[in-house]
């Protein structure tokens, strides 16, 4: 290679993490927009595909950027939709519909699972929700992957109409591997209404020709992937052949090199003709696969012969030394996970004098999503249950509801400022509707971020995911408007003996109260204080690019001085 | 083909290990190496333990070192010395945060830097690389007391080497 060219080559490669290069493909596939709700690990795909210049925006909770997304694809442009594993669950009612309707423009959606559970509350596999929406699925392997996968996805979703998974995990996610910049779509048509009542408009008598034309579309999306480049066949010892998808792949080509191996980059639907002829070819046929044996059951529902994995590989994360054993058929116990530091509280989190009152007050706690989970760990141990976005405020009342009253008066809500805009509002709409009848006290936790992912904006923040001012959720103005009886907002690190009193009233108050408990979080304070002047400036200088009027914005304000007085 | 070289750095969140892998997986790029970087963020960010594995050759397959096979162990945090031990291969190399007399940096913050100029020493990056991924990683205001105790961590590995 001459060193023209060679340095041509180098400078187009780039160490990226998988996010950051589905971000780079969104660019280059033309994506009009990305919408999603932070979480891990899929955060960084819209925070980098902002950076670079695309048009991102963090929605309340994923069903609504979904939604949005959907809007946006059903008007003809390219769009991109990203969510961790769980976010899939709150999008899902969405989804399977948009399966039906179909899109004019292309829809990706992202789906950030996380086997092992670095960051999440389970290890669910969404490989199968491609199967129940009956969604084509893409599975990337790597960053290079990760890129190319994203442009097929969007070019498949633009020519068959459908949305289109694109499902990878926290190794995909967040490893760096190399990524070269190849491809890109031309440009997408511009959008533009068309009226197509029958393919939009999900009545019964709409949406059962819709379900038939879905099933023919995924036929032919079937035939497309017996023949697509995605999927890798790689010859080798005819003795052993192993049918794998995603980050396994690359355990499996260090773990057993010589072996014959297949690799699932279009994971549904399968390419079950070719996967049968790679069996045939082999004398042993393994399936090593992370999480849920998704692949086993659907080769050998097509009547190939395949071996799975023993059962204790479900669990957890795929390495090489786990593909190793699951080549050896090594069912010995393994040995242990070396000792980790668990997360805890920052030193200086406003939260401390929150878990301590809770604590010394034995209350019974209906806990939530966020950094203030961490609550749970020594010195506190202040949190009953953690289920999901949003749960806090359901599970609190059904405690109430049923529990004896000395101990019903005792249950509180815990949830942080972005999951109450994510799903607490329905579950407080919930209260006013059918209020215990002990009350409820239900405390914010609001550090001004949402913090545990990495300290993005969100609808109460007032600011855009680029940080820029926008309208501004107001959480205690929304209880005010639901009825709550008694509303406070207090700072609980300036005054906590204050905040303890308060508690106390409000427990023993029988009403339904909403205390929030207002103070950056520390980490991301500074950065506040700099989007703030930053936009000020802005407002100073007349920019208006929030579209809103002062009036609205100095209201918003006026309701924390409100509460700081002693509350409503 | 040449051997993939691979190395772990562990310490607690917010003591830089994430960024010490970054710049070590850069400098390898910069090289011309394959790399790949692996590791698990998320809830690490506040306080607990970080781990971060680096691997780099002609072709790098899975990006995580696995246990036992990992050449250099670099530690920023002295309790996460003997807990990430067994990673090393036998007569793996360890860079703990006492092998840079701390008293020589500007900063205690560029104790990740200074062990990846340790770490430097043994490896197959040319300097200018290893200069240039640091510039990279860091706003021009740090950039000389990093490249200081970069140096400072090269020749305390250097003599390590010649006793």
């Amino acid at each position: 290679m001459d060193a023209g060219r060679q340095a041509a080559q180098e400078a187009a490669r780039q160490l990226l993490s998988g996010d950051q290069a589905v971000a780079l493909a969104a660019l280059d596939a033309g994506v009009a927009l990305g919408t999603g709700y932070p979480g891990t690990p899929s955060t960084e795909i819209l925070e980098s595909f902002d950076a670079l210049g695309g048009r991102a925006q963090w929605a309340p909770n994923e069903k609504v950027a979904l939604e949005v997304g959907l809007g946006a694809a059903f008007g003809g442009a390219r769009v991109l939709v990203t969510m961790k594993h769980v976010g899939v669950n709150v999008a899902a009612d969405p989804l399977f519909t948009a399966a039906y309707t179909g899109v004019s423009g292309a829809l990706v959606l992202i789906s950030a699972d996380d086997p092992g559970m670095a960051s999440s509350q389970n290890e669910q596999d969404n490989r199968r929700y491609a199967v129940a929406a009956g969604l084509p699925m893409l599975e990337p392997s790597d960053s290079q992957d990760a890129y190319d996968f994203l442009i097929a996805a969007v070019a498949l979703s633009e020519r068959v109409k459908l949305p289109v998974m694109m499902r990878m995990t926290t190794r995909v996610c967040h490893s760096k591997t190399l990524v070269e910049r190849r491809g890109g779509l031309p440009p997408a048509k511009a959008p533009a209404w068309e009226r197509d009542i029958p393919a939009r408009v999900m009545v019964p008598g709409y949406a059962r020709p819709a379900h038939k034309k879905l099933r023919a579309r995924l036929a032919e999306v079937q035939k497309e992937h017996e023949r697509s480049p995605l999927n890798l066949w790689r010859k080798g010892d005819a003795r052993l052949g192993i049918v794998t998808h995603g980050i396994t792949w690359e355990h499996v080509q260090e773990a057993a090199p010589g072996a014959s191996a297949f690799r699932v980059g279009t994971s549904w639907p399968l390419p079950l003709e070719r996967i049968r002829q790679f069996a045939a070819s082999v004398e042993r046929c393994l399936v090593v696969e992370e999480g849920d044996p998704v692949l086993v059951e659907q080769l050998r529902a097509a009547g190939i012969a395949v071996e799975g994995k023993p059962e204790m590989y479900r669990f957890g994360e795929l390495s090489v030394e786990r593909v190793k054993r699951i080549v050896a058929g090594d069912t010995s116990p393994e040995p242990p996970p070396l000792k980790a530091t668990p997360p805890r509280l920052c030193d200086a989190c406003p939260y401390h004098p929150v878990y301590d009152t809770l604590r010394r007050l034995d209350c019974i706690v209906a806990g939530d999503i966020g950094c203030y989970t961490l609550g749970v760990m020594e010195p506190y141990r202040a949190m009953d249950t953690c289920v999901a976005m949003g749960a806090s405020m359901g599970v609190g009342l059904g405690l109430r509801h049923v529990l004896p009253e000395a101990q019903a008066r005792r249950v509180v809500s815990i949830i942080g400022d972005s999951t109450f805009v994510h799903s607490g509002i329905n579950g407080m709409v919930e209260m006013v509707y059918n209020p215990p009848s002990t009350g409820h006290v239900v405390i914010v936790l609001d550090n001004g971020t949402t913090a545990m992912t990495g300290q993005q904006e969100h609808p109460g923040t007032g600011r855009t995911l680029d940080h820029d001012a926008t309208g501004k959720f107001s959480i205690e103005g929304f209880a005010r408007a639901c009825g709550l009886q008694s509303v406070d907002v207090v700072d609980p690190v300036a005054d906590p003996g204050g905040f303890e009193t308060l508690l106390k009233q409000r427990l023993a108050g029988g009403q339904l109260s909403l205390i929030v408990a207002r103070r950056p979080c520390i980490l991301a304070a500074a950065d506040i204080r700099k989007f703030e002047k930053v936009n000020a400036e802005k407002a100073a200088a007349g920019c208006r690019t929030c579209g809103m009027s002062d009036e609205v914005a100095i209201s918003a304000g006026l309701t924390v001085l409100d509460g700081r007085k002693g509350g409503t | 083909m040449s051997r993939v070289v691979n190395v772990v750095v562990a310490g607690l969140g917010g003591q830089g290990a994430i960024k010490a892998s970054d710049i070590l997986a850069d400098a390898a790029c910069r090289a011309g190496h394959d790399v790949k970087k692996a590791e698990i963020h998320g809830m690490s960010q506040r306080g607990g333990s970080v781990t971060s594995d680096v691997r780099f050759g002609e072709k790098v397959l899975s990006p995580m070192v696995p246990r036992g096979e990992a050449d250099f162990l670099v530690v920023l945090d002295p309790d996460q010395v003997e807990v990430n031990r067994p990673v090393l291969r036998d007569g793996g190399l360890v860079f703990g945060p006492d092998f840079v007399d701390e008293k020589t940096l500007t900063n205690r913050k560029s104790l990740n830097v200074a062990l990846l100029g340790a770490l430097s020493h043994h490896l197959d990056i040319p300097e200018a690389s290893w200069l240039e991924a640091v510039r990279a990683a860091l706003p021009a205001r740090l950039h000389d007391m990093n490249e200081k105790a970069f140096r400072v961590g090269r020749e305390t590995a250097a003599r390590a080497a010649n006793r």
